[in-house]
């Protein structure tokens, strides 16, 4: 093998690189917080006995679940524009769909965790005297809540993969400084291989926290598993 | 606003050409990176330690670095190590078929775990090797039971088929980026797209609620 | 001949030593009932003497040769050696026959159709021809239990090793069972059996061995121990068996 491996270039940019992992963390941030919001939303509309609220969110999470991602980012970031008149920078384009994307997903994590609650939980806050949103506040929510973290973590690490997407529309992530690095550098072999492993550690390391988070859950007698 | 559909029927045929690369690289995919994924599964389930540890470090890897970062490193780095070029197709699929593989290693090592451990009793007190007793009762019951998260395994390929278009690949998303760019319509070549992987894909995503129905019940 | 000889077996899970030290010689044709308390190592002892669980130290002989550890010479063991489950372990995705003739198709490598017609036999053997077709899942506990023994028959073996065979069926299904392993004794097949069915031990046994502390506390003919403990401990098992009454 007569290729010789030179990591200068990369280690000079270092700066550069560090700036995407930022931007990277930044849009899986983002979109991970509006996600769960709004997948809460859809989830409450999609377990709505009223077709006004549950058809339109189970539209809205069966199309997101059925289309490819970057299909749907190409999407917001070329078409949503033109309809709507409104500018659209990739960050905001990614959010957005990010966002949505994440939602639908949770919406049925939260679904399925609302409903594995059995019914006597139910029984007994109405027994009492709750109505259905007070039931759901203070003694449903809560406890599916707890059931959904290892899927909020899976999901999370998911959407760190995921936002690399971006690159495509030129929003300057960790994997667009590498394809601009390895172009200035002509050093693609270097600089992709150690983006490579920077993604790798970072999530890696991700899932191990997730995995001593459910670890500590289950301890404490919070079983995540049913 | 005007919705021009036109000019996107009018390229039915590169749309169709698309199309044919779309399921072109999912065949590939599909195929590869689930028989390389029974290969690395049932080496995390391997007693040879020398077996497990490549096993184990695969998954790992794969699984946790995105895609798009393996298919650009396959198109890009690795030229830079081989006397040969690596075309689109070929990067875009050795990265969607690893990552593939190692997703379903996890499927196959969790459907295999799943045996509970009486069977392999049986199938070793009447005399039965490892790989006797894997092929002939382990994994056929294994199987069954894995495959509603495998069919979840094809629409995850089906969808990632859209980032061979990174490396511009030709399959729908590169068409619809064709399209839209020749007719300064993305609003209908992007839409047409999404309808047709739309299409393409919900039939399998309910026969993948039939299959976890049907399995549930029958357990 | 002695057919099994077991010399100085021991066995450890963790820091607890189940089996200490056993010697036993098992002659042709004997039927050797274990008994002892829960935790006594009876499972552990049957299932080191297949290797289904590996001794710590100690040897096993089987027709004078000491069997090694090799998983290849092994597997040849054990297709001389039949084991019959506690929990049954039929695999559920194949018919009764299909359980009866795969070891002879996959193992011993009989044509379909020999297997076929052997795996005939040994279900009428048992009782169960009818039910040739049916799956696992359709046949009660007793049933399952009686096609697991046809399986385990049908490979001509040597000893048979039977785990509890009754434990895990309906008090009205345990007779059928049974009856079948009777009629197995009185054909004069060599049997280790492990059981909490004292009376049928008594009346089938040549044999009974009681464990204890992993060791063999007490062993004779089935009046000496059963009728006659000599020591307290059997004793003291027995007398919680009080169903148990001649």
């Amino acid at each position: 093998m007569s290729y010789r491996w030179d990591f200068t270039p990369v280690i000079a940019n270092a700066p550069l690189l560090a700036e995407g992992l930022v931007n990277t963390l930044k849009v899986t941030g983002v979109s991970l917080a509006c996600g769960l919001a709004i997948g809460l939303a859809l989830a409450l509309m999609r377990l709505s006995r009223h077709r006004v609220a549950s058809w339109p969110a189970g539209f809205v999470i069966e199309v997101f679940r059925t289309t490819p991602p970057l299909v749907q980012l190409f999407w917001f970031f070329f078409a949503l524009p033109l309809i709507v008149g409104v500018e659209m920078t990739p960050f905001l384009a990614a959010c957005v769909t990010f966002s949505i994307q994440s939602a639908a997903f949770f919406a049925e994590v939260f679904r399925a965790g609302i409903q594995s609650i059995e019914r006597g939980q139910w029984d007994g806050a109405r027994a009492i005297g709750m109505t259905h949103g007070q039931a759901l506040q203070r003694i449903i929510l809560p406890q599916a809540v707890k059931r959904m973290i290892p899927a909020f973590m899976e999901r999370a690490i998911e959407l760190m993969k995921t936002t690399t997407l971006v690159a495509t529309i030129a929003y300057a992530d960790l994997l667009f400084a590498a394809n601009e690095l390895s172009q200035k550098s002509f050093r693609p072999l270097e600089t992709y291989t150690v983006v490579a492993l920077i993604y790798f550690f970072v999530i890696f390391l991700a899932s191990q926290l997730a995995r001593l988070l459910e670890l500590r859950l289950a301890r404490s007698g919070e079983s995540t598993v049913h | 606003m005007k919705w021009d559909f036109n000019s996107v029927f009018a390229n039915t045929d590169a749309l169709l050409v698309g199309a044919v690369g779309t399921l072109h690289i999912f065949a590939i995919c599909l195929v590869a990176g689930l028989s390389l994924g029974l290969v690395v599964g049932l080496g995390r389930y391997a007693r040879a330690p020398w077996f497990r540890w490549p096993a184990t470090a695969f998954v790992e890897f794969f699984r946790n670095t995105p895609v798009l970062v393996q298919i650009l490193w396959f198109y890009f780095a690795l030229p830079m190590l081989l006397p040969f070029e690596i075309s689109p197709l070929a990067a875009a699929a050795l990265g969607i078929s690893l990552n593939s593989a190692a997703f379903s290693a996890e499927i196959y090592r969790g459907g295999i775990q799943s045996i509970e451990p009486g069977q392999w009793d049986g199938a070793r007190a009447l005399g039965m090797g490892w790989g006797q007793a894997m092929r002939r009762i382990i994994l056929p019951q294994a199987l069954k039971r894995m495959t509603p998260a495998l069919t979840n395994r094809a629409i995850e390929i089906f969808k990632m088929s859209t980032l061979a278009s990174a490396v511009a690949y030709v399959e729908l998303l590169q068409q619809g980026k064709l399209i839209a760019s020749l007719n300064y319509n993305p609003i209908e070549a992007y839409t047409t797209v999404a309808v047709i992987f739309f299409v393409f894909l919900w039939p399998m995503v309910q026969f993948t609620y039939l299959l976890e129905r049907r399995l549930r019940r029958s357990e | 001949m002695t057919l099994l000889k077991v010399s100085s077996l021991a066995k450890k899970f963790g820091p607890h030593a189940v089996l200490r030290a056993i010697d036993l010689d098992v002659q042709p044709g004997e039927r050797i009932a274990i008994l002892g308390a829960s935790g006594s190592g009876k499972s552990t002892l049957l299932r080191c003497l297949n290797f289904m669980e590996m001794p710590d130290a100690g040897t096993v002989a089987l027709d004078g040769q000491v069997i090694g550890r090799r998983e290849s010479e092994l597997v040849k063991v054990r297709q001389r050696i039949g084991m019959v489950f506690q929990q049954f372990n039929l695999f559920p995705h194949m018919t009764a026959i299909g359980n009866v003739m795969e070891g002879l198709r996959t193992v011993r490598r009989f044509t379909k159709a020999d297997a076929r017609a052997r795996g005939e036999k040994e279900l009428a053997r048992v009782g169960l021809a009818d039910k040739a077709e049916t799956y696992p899942a359709h046949l009660s506990g007793g049933q399952k239990q009686r096609v697991a023994i046809a399986r385990a028959l049908a490979m001509d073996p040597e000893l048979l090793l039977f785990d509890e065979p009754t434990s895990a069926l309906d008090p009205e299904l345990v007779g059928e069972v049974l009856n079948v392993i009777r009629a197995l004794a009185e054909e004069g097949r060599t049997m280790l059996l492990v059981t909490h069915e004292l009376g049928f031990a008594y009346h089938v046994a040549t044999r009974v061995i009681f464990l204890a502390d992993g060791t063999i506390h007490e062993q004779g003919t089935p009046d000496e121990v059963l009728k006659h403990p000599k020591k307290e401990r059997t004793q003291a098992f027995l007398a919680r068996h009080k169903e148990f009454s001649l």
